[in-house]
């Protein structure tokens, strides 16, 4: 072993890691509709945390001089500009208000459907063939199961308040996680490092939430993103049948179908909550995009390299 | 192949008997029908003999035991509202359903594949970012409020399609385009995300290096294996569109399965709801039987 090698008195300059927030962000400039939408769904969020807070009273107070008044008439105040409701509501400060059922609904779906169907799809995928198929049925069971009937039960047998309207939503979401998770697992079970903890004598909880979660679990934060937007849609869907959300409550999907019956003479009552609806799921929709590049390693270049690329 | 499908057909009826139960308990406790059926100041008298007559004076479990004798023979029980065998009236629902799905999935399968491969082959190109962008709003788009807007603009301002019923071929349209659109959006990109993978893989570049044509090498070595993940999507969807397009069939008066499924939870027609959901349910375990022996054809490796 020579010392003067030159090899090892050469100190060559290491650059420091990128900082894991400014490369994400880096990424996320990179494409900028999902950076638009990004924003866009931090401003919905808002509206959803502080919303019912400020403009509940504006949202609320009727006036009947200005019933289905149209919207961008700029002479009344902000909050009339997209018109108003058959009550003389203003629209814009509702859509506004109910931006946090809505939101909560599908956040709340989503969590406790990827926590359930998470844990069920792990255990499927690494326990016994028994379990595995027991879940699987049940799984089955659940996917046959119409959202509907189970949206009516619960209404008749509790009341139809946000948070039975999330149990509703997230037990027929739950196969989507199970079933994801569970493939998943079977794949990465088989691999080295897997084995290789096995061998080490890891215990089963161990290797299923240290080794086998962390790989499995970006796919489904995408699916969950993905998900969140569909949740929103059946939301609206039971709301605008009138199995979901009742008045006084509101959400977008309610104030859908509330407009139905102006729909000839006065289109914004139903056109603008859509369109809210619309622009937020469009909005997930491109953000999963995203994730799915950035979070894919073989893929994630071509957010990072965009530069390059023109150069 | 056939040890398989035996397999899948005993799984498949364990999952419906499950289904049957559930469905049979949680839907009784919606509620009792006498009082929707009956005028308000019917007698008692009367109120008991209405239950009698449709069974629903015995204990759940008998109630319970009773109908599944009937069903081993087949009869699925008398609807309540309309006084005919639940399973004709069913039957009659789903056959519009099942139009309904048949023809909007071949639309969509035949649109969305070629269109998304088409996407993938120049990612990030004009043809991609246009098609992304549109099948994205799409897929994004809530069904009822594109059927609404298009009844506003197409048949109340324009008059160029009936606003709703079955009689004609114009009655379709509205109809199958506004259920087009979210499965549309969705395989399309479900089909553009499997042929960027496909088509970044080692067997499309050694097709390369072998000179075979751009067309074969697209359609035949990358969308082949591209279609593995394209047909569960695919399945999904067509599960959805069979289960009833509740919301599409309300609005536009569409005599189909969903909605007779939504009226009858609603009235309480608790053998119309059964029977409604055993043939869904069939319906759909068929499908997926169908899509796992297509898996298996298409990727020779999977075996069962």
């Amino acid at each position: 072993m020579s010392h003067n090698d030159p090899i090892d008195t050469y100190q060559p300059e290491i650059p420091d890691a990128p900082n894991a927030v400014m490369r994400t962000f880096r990424m996320l400039w990179n494409d900028k509709l999902a950076f638009v939408s990004t924003l866009f769904l931090i401003l919905i969020l808002l509206c959803a945390l502080f919303g019912p807070l400020l403009l509940e009273d504006i949202a609320t107070k009727q006036n009947l001089r200005g019933r289905n008044a149209p919207p961008f008439d700029f002479t009344k105040p902000w909050q009339f500009w997209l018109g108003g409701d058959a009550l003389g509501r203003p629209l814009l400060a509702r859509i506004i208000v109910a931006a946090q059922n809505t939101i909560y609904v599908a956040a709340g779906a989503v969590f406790f459907s990827l926590l359930i169907g998470t844990t069920l799809g792990l255990i499927a995928g690494y326990t016994s063939r028994f379990w595995s198929e027991v879940i699987m049925r049940l799984a089955d069971v659940i996917m046959s199961f119409p959202s509907l009937l189970l949206a009516v039960i619960v209404l008749f047998m509790l009341d139809s308040s946000v948070f039975n309207l999330v149990i509703v939503l997230a037990i027929t979401r739950i196969p989507v996680y199970l079933r994801t998770a569970r493939a998943e697992t079977l794949e990465v079970r088989e691999r080295m490092f897997v084995q290789a903890a096995q061998v080490m004598g890891a215990s089963t909880s161990r290797i299923v939430f240290r080794h086998i979660l962390p790989v499995v679990f970006p796919t489904l934060v995408t699916i969950a993103t993905l998900d969140f937007a569909f949740v929103m849609l059946a939301e609206s869907s039971l709301s605008f049948l009138g199995i979901g959300i009742q008045p006084p409550e509101i959400t977008w999907g309610l104030m859908v179908s509330q407009g139905r019956p102006y729909l000839t003479t006065a289109w914004w009552l139903s056109f603008w909550p859509g369109l809210a609806i619309i622009l937020t799921t469009l909005s997930l929709n491109l953000l999963s995009n995203w994730m799915r590049t950035a979070l894919d390693p073989a893929q994630r270049w071509r957010l990072e390299n965009v530069r390059k690329k023109n150069g | 192949m056939l040890k398989f499908l035996g397999k899948r057909a005993v799984a498949s009826g364990i999952s419906l008997v499950g289904l049957i139960l559930l469905v049979f308990f949680l839907s009784r406790l919606t509620g009792d029908p006498t009082g929707l059926y009956l005028p308000l100041d019917a007698s008692e008298e009367a109120r008991a003999q209405f239950r009698a007559i449709h069974g629903l004076d015995k204990p759940l479990y008998v109630q319970f035991f009773h109908y599944m004798g009937d069903l081993v023979r087949l009869d699925f029980g008398e609807s309540i509202r309309r006084s005919e065998p639940a399973i004709d009236v069913v039957l009659r629902g789903f056959a519009w359903t099942l139009q309904l799905a048949v023809i909007t999935m071949t639309l969509v399968v035949a649109l969305a594949i070629p269109l998304g491969s088409l996407a993938a082959y120049h990612v990030g190109g004009v043809f991609d970012r246009i098609a992304t962008f549109f099948s994205l709003i799409g897929a994004s788009a809530p069904d009822f409020w594109i059927a609404i807007v298009a009844i506003v603009v197409f048949s109340v301002t324009l008059g160029w399609v009936p606003t709703s019923g079955t009689g004609s071929i114009w009655h379709w349209i509205l109809p199958v385009t506004v259920l087009f659109i979210r499965p549309f959006g969705l395989i399309l990109q479900v089909v553009r995300g499997a042929m960027i993978t496909a088509l970044s893989s080692a067997y499309v570049k050694t097709a390369r290096a072998k000179g075979i044509k751009n067309n074969a090498i697209i359609f035949v070595h990358a969308l082949r294996n591209a279609l593995l993940p394209v047909i569960t999507v695919i399945g999904d969807q067509a599960a959805a569109l069979l289960n009833g397009a509740v919301v599409v069939e309300t609005i536009f008066g569409f005599p189909g399965v969903g909605k007779l499924m939504i009226d009858s939870i609603l009235q309480r027609d608790f053998t119309v709801v059964m029977a409604a959901i055993m043939v869904t349910a069939m319906a759909i375990f068929l499908m997926n039987i169908v899509i796992d022996v297509l898996y298996s054809i298409l990727d020779p490796r999977i075996r069962y």
